[in-house]
């Protein structure tokens, strides 16, 4: 379904994605995984076409983002990092004009604005004037934006940044409820997330693919955090390695 | 043409919930109602000292058209200068600041369908506030015998010159995410097209007449005077066709960097 081959953004002289290739098939939420500045939105602007690569391709559902944008972008539901919310407009207009946007059929809007709005939990808040919203709220806004078209992809750049535990429980939960026949990206640093509602994680360093694994493989025993410290240190530069050494070093001398 | 719609009727919308549309409404109101009273009171007075020294010839050439409504609109065309950037300064820039311009570029929609609707909703603004400006007119009608065609032509000329402004707002917009540095750029180049001529004045040439071609006061004052010529007409659209195109591009350039 989303199909990364080889993409490489350089913004002038800095490369912030180096040959990233991975895919995610129908049904699959995959989990991007990578510290902060690896080049995670970078990664996802390119593939919603918000942005072009310097080189590599994308493919949607077999379809060129680049080549063939229109038709790629239709079948896209897009959370960037920040919620892309009209500060002005209440949500149920908001939403509304995202649909309009987004191709849905005049006859079907109102029943498609209801659905998004129930499934995000949305309801006491249709009225209400979108830049007055908490950041939960916000959050929840910019889901329902996405999935208003009903696509068959979805890209969630950090959907539970800022929220609180119960509000974090809650999208994780809508999250996986969603999976279904989508396929589902998202993007993160919290590395229980991904083990609690992922098929299959990507861990990216540094503009580079560090590890493209499924869950179900990661041997028993093994907490991802682990898996990620050893893919991030794998990657890591040689001077980096240089000074943990000293520090064991240091360690040791301590302890002798 | 769905899309551009959609665009249209919600930065339509938008103009009316935030209040630097309703602050530029004003100021051109308010100030073309004092400019108004001051060339009426001018007038007023003229139409006197001539009936006291008596030249019934020169009362009868003294007429509201070019002592009222000729310089009226040329001042409304420099308050226009002014506060045009302010409306337009945040159409794209806005986006770009608020991450709304990732919802626009990321959605099944062509670029030209945005810059489209962007200038519809800015269009139909400027109509209002332009068919505000009739009051002036209308105040004249009432109370005068002033020549209608004539002030047509001349506010058909003043919303074809906000147009423009409207266009070169939109494209200084477009390259930047921040309001203020759009509204200073427009302002500087609606200003320049105001006095691109002047070197021009006195010469002859090729560039001269290039230069006074491209003035935008040069086509405004005909159409002022009642003239609607298609050549002028063709002015203005070519500016806001341009300015447009420019647009467009610049927005598309987001996918080719």
């Amino acid at each position: 379904m989303i199909d990364v081959k080889h993409l490489t953004k350089a913004y002038g002289s800095f490369v912030a994605v180096k040959d990233v290739s991975f895919k995610a098939e129908k049904g699959q939420i995959l989990g991007f995984l990578g510290p902060n500045g690896a080049g995670k939105t970078t990664t996802m602007r390119i593939i919603t076409g918000f942005m072009p690569a310097t080189a590599g391709t994308v493919e949607i559902d077999g379809l060129d983002i680049f080549n063939n944008s229109l038709e790629a972008r239709r079948r896209i539901g897009y959370l960037p990092e920040n919620p892309p919310l009209y500060v002005d407009m209440r949500v149920e207009g908001y939403l509304r004009f995202v649909a309009k946007l987004r191709g849905v059929k005049r006859a079907e809007i109102d029943g498609a604005v209801d659905h998004v709005v129930q499934v995000t939990g949305l309801s006491d808040m249709t009225g209400r004037i979108c830049g007055q919203l908490s950041k939960g709220y916000r959050q929840r806004v910019g889901l329902a934006q996405a999935l208003v078209h009903n696509p068959p992809v979805l890209v969630l750049d950090e959907p539970t940044i800022g929220l609180d535990p119960r509000q974090i429980h809650e999208i994780r939960e809508l999250i996986r409820g969603l999976a279904g026949d989508r396929t589902i990206v998202l993007s993160t640093h919290i590395l229980p997330e991904v083990s609690q509602i992922c098929d299959k994680v990507v861990i990216i360093n540094d503009g580079r693919v560090a590890l493209e694994e499924m869950i179900k493989d990661i041997p028993e025993g093994t907490s991802l955090e682990e898996v990620f410290l050893h893919a991030i240190a794998r990657e890591g530069h040689a001077a980096e390695a240089g000074a943990e050494e000293t520090l064991e070093e240091v360690g040791a001398g301590h302890s002798a | 043409m769905r899309n551009t719609i959609t665009i249209a009727g919600k930065e339509l919308a938008g103009y009316f919930v935030q209040p630097v549309a309703y602050v530029v409404l004003t100021v051109f109101v308010l100030l073309g109602g004092w400019f108004f009273f001051a060339m009426l009171r001018q007038f007023d007075e003229m139409v006197q000292l001539v009936q006291m020294m008596g030249q019934p010839d020169t009362l009868r050439q003294m007429n509201l058209n070019t002592r009222v409504i000729d310089p009226l609109l040329h001042d409304l065309s420099v308050v226009l200068v002014i506060v045009m950037p302010a409306l337009t300064m945040r159409v794209f820039a806005e986006e770009k600041r608020s991450g709304t311009y990732e919802l626009l570029l990321t959605a099944p929609i062509r670029t030209g369908e945005i810059v489209a609707g962007k200038f519809l909703a800015a269009g139909a603004f400027t109509l209002v506030m332009v068919a505000l400006a009739w009051i002036f007119p209308l105040i004249l009608i009432v109370f005068g015998n002033p020549e209608v065609g004539v002030m047509f032509a001349g506010y058909l000329g003043l919303f074809l010159l906000a147009l423009s402004f409207v266009s070169v707002g939109l494209f200084t917009s477009s390259l930047t995410q921040n309001q203020i540095i759009a509204a200073i750029s427009s302002f500087g180049i609606l200003i320049l097209l105001f006095v691109i001529s002047w070197p021009a004045e006195a010469g002859g040439g090729v560039v001269w007449a290039l230069l006074k071609y491209l003035s935008l006061p040069e086509h405004f004052s005909t159409m002022v005077r009642g003239v609607i010529d298609t050549s002028d007409v063709v002015f203005f659209l070519s500016v806001v066709g341009t300015a447009l195109f420019l647009t467009q591009r610049s927005v598309e350039s987001a996918r080719w960097r």
